[in-house]
């Protein structure tokens, strides 16, 4: 996957010289090992600052609604995803768009680099088709690469971009594992008063920062909820109740739309895993509607539509 | 009061025979992460730690706290009186705390208790606060204090500074507060010269080992309305997603907001941390928001550190160095790039 910053940088200056987009929305080198940055470049000279590897996590769909221009994004499978979603929701134009498409095998979770290090900092990175090689002070590392992954890349259905204009390797091989959703299971299968303890467990530590909410392509709204002041839909404190509210409404609003990216959990400054939440309403979409988000540009997303089939008899 | 010298195994009840006089506060690992949290007898403290995920400026500084309390029943005798929140001010101690975030409590006393206005949670806080430093043997990569007037050893608003010796810990009181505690910790071995030696070489060391830097001499002179209009800031903004992970973590961020909240008739008001990065941060009650882009709010958090605060206090500027924000950024926005954009217009 490390070969494909080349290509990227190739099309990337094309297509700015030739004028097919006035902008490139990539990644480049972070100012830390294992950390990439997003960039915007206009400039085709500058396109060298393109830059690809497997911690290229942040979804870049997150950078497109109210832009106006043509725009050349890079997109891995969810990124491509969020893409879909945000042209169904009439966040940006198909036609805006020259996507440079990324066939992914996963991006890996540098908190499990930094807790496999118990403390050790990592000074260089390099990686290989399976492996990472990690230096350090008095340490060297070789892991392998899928053990490592991002939880939600452990269980990604749809690594292969869903659209593209180019695309920059070849297609990799999308896993047939059947049920991606254990975990939530496991959540479904306790008691409501436990459950209700996991969930006040899991975001104890949430400071409110809404790193979450703001890594979430989905997240666009003008006035986010918790950003009302008049009338205030909940309190701006680190009251427990007024969190919670804060997350569960936050997962609703993602009901359907959400890829499982995974950009708010690996966002979070205190380690919380919020796609607990989404994931259940991910399973649920898929359960009750069969559908999955961001799969095509033609289909309405399932809460905005209606079909003769609706599991619920209440509305035929 | 001379240098005094542990061993390392005596911390623990050194810090219960504390806990008679004081509410002990130390580093802690849960979850994964360090942070500041009430020493228990069973020994939860951990000092081999890099620093605390969050800053410990809550402790002065709580991310929220019910301040006044009211009640808007015109009936009741005190319908329509706001009272002071009753609090306790125990005396307390934090140890184990880095220079860094030492000298940030400093830093964040200019605004809290100056001779214009006196925050009275904070100035009683910080009135009943012991600091127990403990220098860092091992900076981070991301540590530049000693770039910004700080440093692995630096004193400032420490009371006792603990340099850790492998088996030992070094112990020197640096004020008179340090000196009481460490007479009720019954902290009174002298450490001898060759440990003494150790520790002065250990500082040296440390300080070297600090391999990033920033440079910040140009700051002052430069003029606000340059830097403001500046080339360089759709670029620097471009990546953030505006969230408050950076100005949460900072322990030199100080700025809150007051609220009010009401269950029927009785009410709270209540004081939370607030972050420059927030669209609500400048909207006012007409509707209009003097910073409604993502930009000007960037720009802000930068600008306010980096030239509002240098020459405003004349005092260097607004940051410690802790690295906080470059490690825990989401998408590898770095001050120590934007010290040198700035530095270098």
């Amino acid at each position: 996957m490390i070969r494909y910053g080349d290509t990227i940088r190739e099309i990337a200056k094309k297509i700015l010289e030739e004028k097919t987009v006035d902008l490139i929305i990539g990644f480049k080198k972070g100012t830390l090992p294992i950390t990439t940055e997003p960039v915007l470049i206009k400039d085709a000279q500058n396109s060298d600052q393109l830059y690809w590897d497997s911690f290229c996590n942040m979804n870049l769909a997150n950078y497109l609604p109210k832009r106006g221009e043509k725009i050349g994004i890079i997109a891995k499978g969810c990124d491509s995803r969020n893409i879909a979603v945000h042209i169904v929701e009439n966040q940006i134009k198909r036609e805006q768009l020259y996507i440079i498409g990324v066939p992914c095998k996963g991006m890996i979770d540098r908190r499990k680099i930094v807790s496999f290090l118990g403390g050790k900092e990592v000074r260089e990175v390099t990686e290989s088709d399976e492996d990472i090689t990690i230096k350090g002070e008095g340490f060297e590392h070789t892991l392998k690469k899928n053990d490592y992954l991002q939880d939600n890349c452990r269980t990604c259905m749809h690594r292969n971009p869903v659209i593209y204009d180019a695309i920059v390797g070849d297609l990799v091989e999308e896993r047939k594992d059947p049920d991606p959703y254990d975990d939530v299971k496991e959540i479904e299968g306790i008691g409501l008063e436990e459950r209700w303890e996991s969930f006040s467990d899991l975001i104890k530590d949430c400071i409110r920062c809404y790193a979450c909410r703001n890594a979430c392509p989905l997240c666009y709204c003008p006035t986010c909820f918790v950003d009302e002041s008049d009338p205030q839909w909940v309190g701006k404190s680190i009251d427990p109740t007024d969190t919670m509210t804060f997350h569960i409404l936050r997962a609703y609003h993602c009901t359907g739309r959400c890829t499982d990216c995974g950009a708010c959990q690996q966002a979070c400054p205190m380690d919380i895993n919020v796609r607990t939440f989404t994931r259940k309403l991910n399973k649920d979409v898929l359960d009750l509607y069969g559908c999955e988000a961001g799969l095509s540009i033609e289909e309405r997303p399932p809460l905005d539509t209606y079909k003769p089939d609706d599991y619920d008899k209440f509305i035929r | 009061m001379s240098d005094k010298i542990i061993k390392k195994e005596e911390l623990t009840d050194i810090l219960k025979a504390l806990k008679e006089t004081y509410e002990v506060i130390a580093p802690v690992k849960e979850n994964g992460f360090y942070s500041f949290k009430p020493f228990k007898d069973g020994g939860n403290i951990d000092l081999n730690f890099t620093n605390t995920r969050l800053s410990p400026k809550s402790l002065l500084f709580p991310q929220s706290e019910r301040i006044f309390e009211f009640n808007l029943d015109e009936k009741s005798k005190d319908g329509y009186i706001v009272k002071e929140h009753p609090k306790d001010y125990p005396p307390s101690v934090i140890v184990g705390i880095r220079p860094c975030d030492a000298k940030a409590f400093k830093l964040v006393n200019i605004n809290f208790d100056n001779p214009e206005f006196k925050d009275p949670w904070w100035v009683k806080r910080m009135e009943a606060m012991t600091f127990i430093g403990l220098g860092c043997n091992e900076p981070s990569s991301t540590c530049f204090c000693t770039s910004v007037g700080c440093g692995p050893f630096n004193e400032e608003g420490l009371d006792v500074m603990l340099f850790d010796l492998e088996e030992y810990f070094l112990v020197r009181a640096l004020t008179e507060k340090g000196e009481k505690l460490l007479k009720q910790g019954r902290v009174d071995k002298d450490v001898d010269e060759g440990l003494q030696k150790k520790a002065d070489e250990l500082r040296i060391k440390a300080e070297k080992k600090i391999s990033s830097s920033v440079p910040t001499d140009k700051l002052k002179e430069k003029k606000i309305n340059d830097l403001f209009n500046a080339p360089f800031w759709d670029d620097v903004a471009f990546a953030c997603i505006n969230c408050g992970t950076c100005t949460f973590l900072c322990p030199t961020c100080w700025c809150f907001d007051i609220q009010d909240e009401v269950t029927k008739t009785v009410g709270d008001r209540i004081r939370n941390w607030d972050s420059c990065m927030f669209p609500l941060f400048t909207l006012h009650a007409s509707g209009h928001n003097p910073r409604p882009e993502k930009v000007q709010r960037v720009r802000q958090r930068f600008m306010h550190k980096l030239k509002y605060y240098v020459d405003e206090y004349n005092n260097g500027v607004a940051c410690v160095g802790c690295g906080r924000c470059v490690k825990y950024c989401p998408v590898n926005v770095d001050v120590r790039e934007v010290f040198s954009l700035m530095n270098g217009l």
